[in-house]
């Protein structure tokens, strides 16, 4: 069950033509593809196309309904792979997951579908995981589609451009027999608008006309001598297929292209934030009516030479607005004008900066610095935007209190939710170390990275989903008997750590100890369901056990901790795989419901039990702040989003005292913690009991009675001391 | 200045972290605008606000008769700094943040900012109080913003027992920012069609609160007034000491009577007499000693718990509906320590020394403890344990305490005269004893050392301030490594 549901937007997939679509920019290319009239779809989900795989799985009706296909692949090498079905029928199909991460998992399949080339279209949908918020390391799709030749669209930010590109990118999938990679930035895939609609497309020639005629062609196969001729064949023909179809459907776009001699080329997802540069310059209206030249690049691989010289004629210099390095397309230009001799001057990197995201601040301040060098007067009078000035004015009172204010801010990266089940699991490492001494931990993607975030402080290297195991591969050796602790999530699991991870420990004979995180669901990209997930699932086959996988690749030491809120049997099960006489692979599966999901299943039931009057206990934790010194060695075990601080509320007491707030899903984790650190008696759960039994009201007058009798006493003792 | 004339877009900026309902915000925010003749656009970044991180929503509002026919307005995903119409920031230090990322200024920007705070990891993991100045913060906000409106919305959120965005919704609506009446922000919520009424609501609560005159929260004056049976004690109190010392006396008194009795209170008084005449000195020497003079052993933690009014206390945190019933569990977990230090000093030795007596009690202590302190059995063994009250004086802890405070008073009297400063920060180290078990054990490990360097100190004219310095140190983590290092280099 995905985090979000989409249950009622997917029926905004069924509008027809002239009907206006109001939506978020991933639901769009959803409508985009079944009105191109795909056959098949899949992908693997990740920010910021889970939406997509999200939509796609509650639409999967509506698909079925059209004869569509759609698979949650097992990994983007799965889904690039998935496309094979394009290479000798004339199917349509599309694949989609989050880049650059899933290009690099994908790139095998894609480098080997590039070579044969495609019959019917072959969409690949990335989202450009880039700049702020990104959870990746920086790089470009860029470069793979330029290694694999590959052609790349990078459509303007708006979803009718966004509709068009996917229709327009199976068309030139088709022309140029070349897969075709749709790159989408985080923000365009989240955003808001609207397009008009067309009605959808039942393919002609389905899957069953595939499977019940199949055909070959061993020239579309990579393997030599065909890998030469391929490699011929993209340059020779597919290339210049491509860029005539560009050319001809005008898939790049010109703005004013004559307004001034200088002029600005731009990635299309870029447009947006470069119009509204131009609007606060003076240099545009609100409409996208610039004065000054625009070459929009809705295609950025190929680069279309013709264009370029038609651009740069009578233009004395232009500026490249290129998100991210290596600077590819910059570089690109200047070659291919050099070779044309062409003498304009190529600006970019020079006035904007190398790397990092290029935000409204950014495109501003660069393109004012532009336009200043070569047409100042077009800047006079008028004050530049604040953004776009040089430096920061004098300081005034006014200023020095912002910039007191602003060293006051603390980052806040993400963390583990309230009561997330990973969250004992590092406790319980924690308290093992204060046993066992620190060890080298090898993290893997997924949610439990946040371990290596405080309070935590957990982890050494993280080198790629599923890998959390084969990063402490080469840490095995008889000099030692300390083992290394590697983590890995089941998402990752069944991504290819049982592979990478559990049969190269097996096949090497690792003597390390792996812990698999299994919260029931791939928990960090939306909650969509794995093989091992507990639910049921109507489309997918569910419940396959972790623990069975990893003895069926020959792990023999295996323990499952089903309750990992139990930090005693947490800590017990890794003292003993970090300690054991017994040599191998050792593999700890602990396994909880992810809470996020947890709540979200539970929470409706509960209301509906309370309305029908049944006996339902819900637990929370509190602290008591009178007993509560202010130490918060709670917090630094497990920093729960509801174990906070507040003010003192002892007259004599300066230090703010943990107190949990009424958020708490009662996990347990803050006294099993307090149980297992011997940490301070403050802390307490409280069983809030609906509708009562009459046993329970029983009990209760019987307690009142003598409980209330000696609390009188106590007041008794107190009594006059305090007016 | 054309610029002015030009429509542009209107661009609001939502700071919030995941779980508040920023996003339902912004979507209540288009659905506002397209009904209302504007296009509308938002974009975000959502993958990180899911997990309680920090994040940014950003809408724009068009409106549509401002556009020629044939053409449609280009919108940008991402906010520019200083071209802020409306930031909300559903915290002070996101607040913060907005000022830190330029979205504010006092050309254009209405900021609405919930003042309550939601503590950052590092805030709530220091050894003692690491909060950052939430002052700083809106002094901040009131000089970057055209207009500031702030609030506590996340109380008012609470007391609708809902999230923040109706609360924040509310006051966007009252801010007058955005040329929409209070009728046409509300059709937005019944459209929206989940959970209406609550949020409605929220709204209405966001909106008053927006709209009543900003007041200053009043500080919380810490007087205290004595009962009957203190009254000879307060009588002492006004004669002896100094009148600014004379509130933070008074709860002293208040709290060690609480603690053991009416002599015990007396002796507070005393032990503080060599300092009557002293000014801060007196008044964090009053302090310090009456928080260690009631150092918590088992028979104050019983004490405490089993108390009406901790019951209460309990119901109102958790809400207790009258219709709910409610149980209340401890989580103990008592130690052949604690356990001696609660006996009488002799047997309390003989049994932290004795190894048999140690290991015939290690099945009780191994393992923490569950105890329904609402449960008949339960409350009658806290019961029985706050009742050893009047045994303490000879408990082993007892003794140990008393040697303790004694030879830092001693300490304190010494320095008082010829190193002013320096006695007050050997007063202030007091803090650093707290806590618990190994928490407790640290604290005075850490103190013991820094008592220890009070020799070399005293010959050094900066002695206070690198006292000061190494009770930071010690405060600074957990395993001593910045103590240790401010040992070695001083």
């Amino acid at each position: 069950m995905a985090e979000r549901s989409f249950a009622a937007e997917v029926q905004k997939l069924r509008l027809g033509a002239g009907d206006e679509f109001h939506g978020e920019g991933i639901l769009a290319v959803t409508k985009a593809l079944l009105q191109s009239g795909v056959s098949y779809v899949a992908g693997y989900q990740g920010a910021p196309i889970s939406h997509l795989m999200d939509v796609l799985t509650d639409a999967n009706d509506i698909l079925r309904e059209l004869g569509v296909r759609f698979e949650h692949s097992a990994s983007e090498a799965t889904a690039a792979a998935t496309l094979a079905a394009s290479v000798n029928y004339p199917l349509r199909g599309a694949v989609t997951f989050k880049s650059t991460v899933g290009t690099n998992v994908a790139s095998d399949a894609i480098a080997n579908l590039a070579s044969g080339g495609v019959t019917g279209g072959a969409l690949i949908i990335v989202g450009e995981d880039y700049g702020e918020g990104s959870s990746i390391m920086q790089e470009r799709s860029h470069a793979f589609a330029m290694k694999s030749q590959v052609w790349l669209l990078d459509p303007r930010p708006n979803l009718p451009s966004i509709v068009d590109a996917v229709e327009k990118g199976f068309e030139l999938s088709e022309a140029s027999r070349t897969p075709v990679m749709l790159e989408l930035r985080i923000r365009a895939c989240h955003v808001h608008g609207s397009f008009i609609a067309k009605d959808n497309r039942r393919a002609d020639f389905t899957l069953k006309d595939a499977i019940e005629q199949p055909r070959r062609d061993t020239e579309r196969i990579a393997l030599p001598p065909a890998t030469y001729l391929h490699e011929q064949e993209k340059v020779t023909q597919r290339w210049p297929q491509a860029l005539r179809f560009i050319q001809e459907r005008g898939l790049n776009e010109f703005f004013a292209e004559d307004a001034q001699d200088f002029g600005i080329v731009l990635q299309g997802g870029l447009y947006n934030g470069v119009l509204r540069a131009l609007e606060l310059l003076g240099l545009a209206d609100a409409f996208g009516n610039s004065r000054v030249p625009l070459y929009v690049l809705n295609v950025t691989y190929p680069l279309v030479d013709a264009e370029f010289t038609r651009f740069c004629a009578g233009k004395r210099a232009i500026l490249i607005v290129e998100e991210g390095q290596p600077d590819f397309i910059e570089q690109a230009v200047n070659a291919l004008l050099r070779k044309a001799d062409v003498q304009t001057r190529v600006q970019g990197k020079d006035v904007l900066p190398m790397a990092g995201e290029y935000t409204g601040g950014v495109l501003l301040k660069g393109i004012a610095r532009f336009v200043e060098q070569h047409a100042p007067a077009l800047l006079e009078g008028r004050e530049l935007p604040a953004a776009a000035r040089p430096q920061l004015p004098a300081p005034t009172p006014k200023t020095i209190a912002i910039q007191d204010a602003a060293s006051q801010v603390h980052g806040r990266p993400p963390s583990f939710c309230t009561g997330c089940p990973e969250r004992p699991i590092f406790t319980a490492i924690k308290l093992i170390e204060r046993e066992l001494g620190p060890h080298h931990i090898s993290c893997d993607i997924g949610c439990h990275l946040f371990s290596i975030l405080p309070p935590f402080n957990l982890g050494a290297t993280t080198m790629g989903y599923g890998l959390g195991w084969a990063g402490a591969a080469a840490f095995n050796t008889p000099e030692t008997d300390k083992r290394t602790l590697a983590i890995m999530g089941d998402g990752g699991f069944w991504h290819n750590g049982l592979t990478s991870g559990v049969g190269n420990a097996v096949f090497n004979q690792s003597d390390n100890v792996l812990v698999v995180i299994d919260n029931g669901y791939s928990a960090a990209t939306g909650g969509q369901d794995v093989l091992s997930s507990k639910a049921d699932n109507l489309i997918r086959s569910t419940k396959h056990p972790i623990e069975k996988a990893v003895r069926g690749v020959g792990v023999d030491w295996v323990r499952t901790v089903d309750h990992t809120y139990s930090l005693e049997r947490m800590r017990d099960a890794l003292r003993e795989a970090l300690t054991t006489k017994t040599k191998g692979p050792k593999v700890i599966v602990a396994s909880s419901e992810c809470m996020l999901n947890k709540q979200r299943r539970i929470k409706p039931l509960t209301r509906k039990a309370i309305g029908e009057g049944r006996r339902v206990v819900r637990e929370r934790f509190g602290v008591d702040p009178d007993t509560c010194t202010g130490d918060h060695s709670c917090i630094r075990l497990s920093g729960c989003p509801s174990l906070t601080i507040r003010d003192n509320p002892d007259p004599l007491r300066r230090d703010p005292v943990a107190a949990v707030v009424d958020s708490c899903v009662g996990c347990g984790l803050c006294g099993e913690a307090a149980h297992a650190a011997v940490l301070c008696p403050s802390f307490y759960r409280a069983e809030i009991i609906n509708n009562p039994s009459r046993w329970d009201r029983f009990k209760q007058r019987v307690r009142e009675r003598v409980i209330g009798f000696l609390q009188a006493r106590i007041e008794r003792r107190l009594a006059g001391l305090a007016a | 200045m054309n610029a002015t004339l030009q429509p542009r877009a209107i661009t609001i900026a939502l700071l919030a972290m995941g779980g508040e309902g920023g996003g339902v915000l912004a979507d209540w925010i288009v659905d506002l605008g397209e009904h209302n003749g504007y296009f509308a656009q938002t974009t975000s970044v959502p993958g990180v606000a899911q997990r309680t991180g920090a994040t940014v929503y950003y809408l724009e509002l068009f409106p549509r008769d401002a556009v020629p026919a044939g053409q449609a307005p280009v919108l940008a995903l991402a906010p520019v700094p200083g071209e802020l119409d409306v930031v909300v920031a559903s915290e002070l230090m996101e607040a913060g943040r907005a000022l830190q990322r330029g979205l504010v200024t006092p050309e254009r920007t209405t900021f609405i900012a919930s003042t309550h705070r939601v503590y950052s990891m590092t805030e709530r993991t220091a050894m003692a109080d690491g909060r950052v100045d939430a002052d700083k913060l809106l002094d901040g906000a009131r000089a970057a913003a055209a207009r500031l409106v702030t609030a506590d919305f996340a109380s008012l959120a609470e007391q609708a027992g809902g999230p923040i965005a109706p609360v924040l919704y509310g006051a966007l609506a009252a801010s007058g920012a955005l040329p929409f009446t209070r009728e046409q922000f509300e059709a937005s919520i019944e459209r929206g069609g989940v959970g209406v009424k609550a949020s409605l609501k929220a709204f209405a609560a966001g909106h008053a609160a927006a709209l009543a005159p900003a007041h200053e929260p009043v500080a919380p004056a810490p007087a205290v007034a004595l009962g009957p049976r203190l009254a000879p004690l307060g009588e002492r109190i006004e004669r002896e000491f100094s009148a600014e010392a004379r509130d933070i006396l008074r709860h002293g008194v208040l709290r060690l009577a609480d603690y053991q009795d009416l002599d015990y209170a007396a002796a507070y008084l005393d032990r503080l007499r060599p300092f009557k005449d002293e000014g801060e000195l007196l008044q964090e020497t009053a302090r310090h000693l009456a928080l260690w003079m009631s150092y918590e052993d088992a028979i104050r933690v019983a004490d405490l718990k089993t108390r009406r009014s901790r019951f209460d206390r309990v119901a109102g945190e958790v809400r207790l509906a009258p219709a709910q019933m409610l149980q209340i569990n401890e989580f103990m977990h008592p130690r052949v320590e604690e356990i001696a230090d609660i006996l009488p000093a002799g047997l309390g030795r003989w049994l932290l020394h004795t190894s048999w007596a140690r290991g015939a009690l290690g099945p009780f202590t191994r393992k923490g403890r569950v105890v329904r302190t609402s449960s008949l059995g339960g409350y009658l063994q806290l019961y029985a344990i706050a009742s050893l009250r009047g045994l303490r004086r000879r408990s082993l802890r007892y003794e140990q305490e008393q040697a303790r405070i004694e030879a830092w008073l001693g300490q304190v009297r010494r320095l008082a005269a010829t190193h002013p400063s320096l006695a007050l920060e050997v007063v202030r180290a007091q803090r650093l004893v707290k806590g618990y078990g190994d928490t407790h054990a640290r604290g005075w490990r850490n103190f013991e050392r820094l008592m220890a360097t009070l020799p070399a100190l005293e010959n050094d004219e900066r002695g206070a301030q690198r006292l000061q310095a190494l009770a930071r140190a010690a405060l600074a983590d957990e395993n001593g490594r910045a103590l240790d290092a401010a040992l070695a280099s001083s």
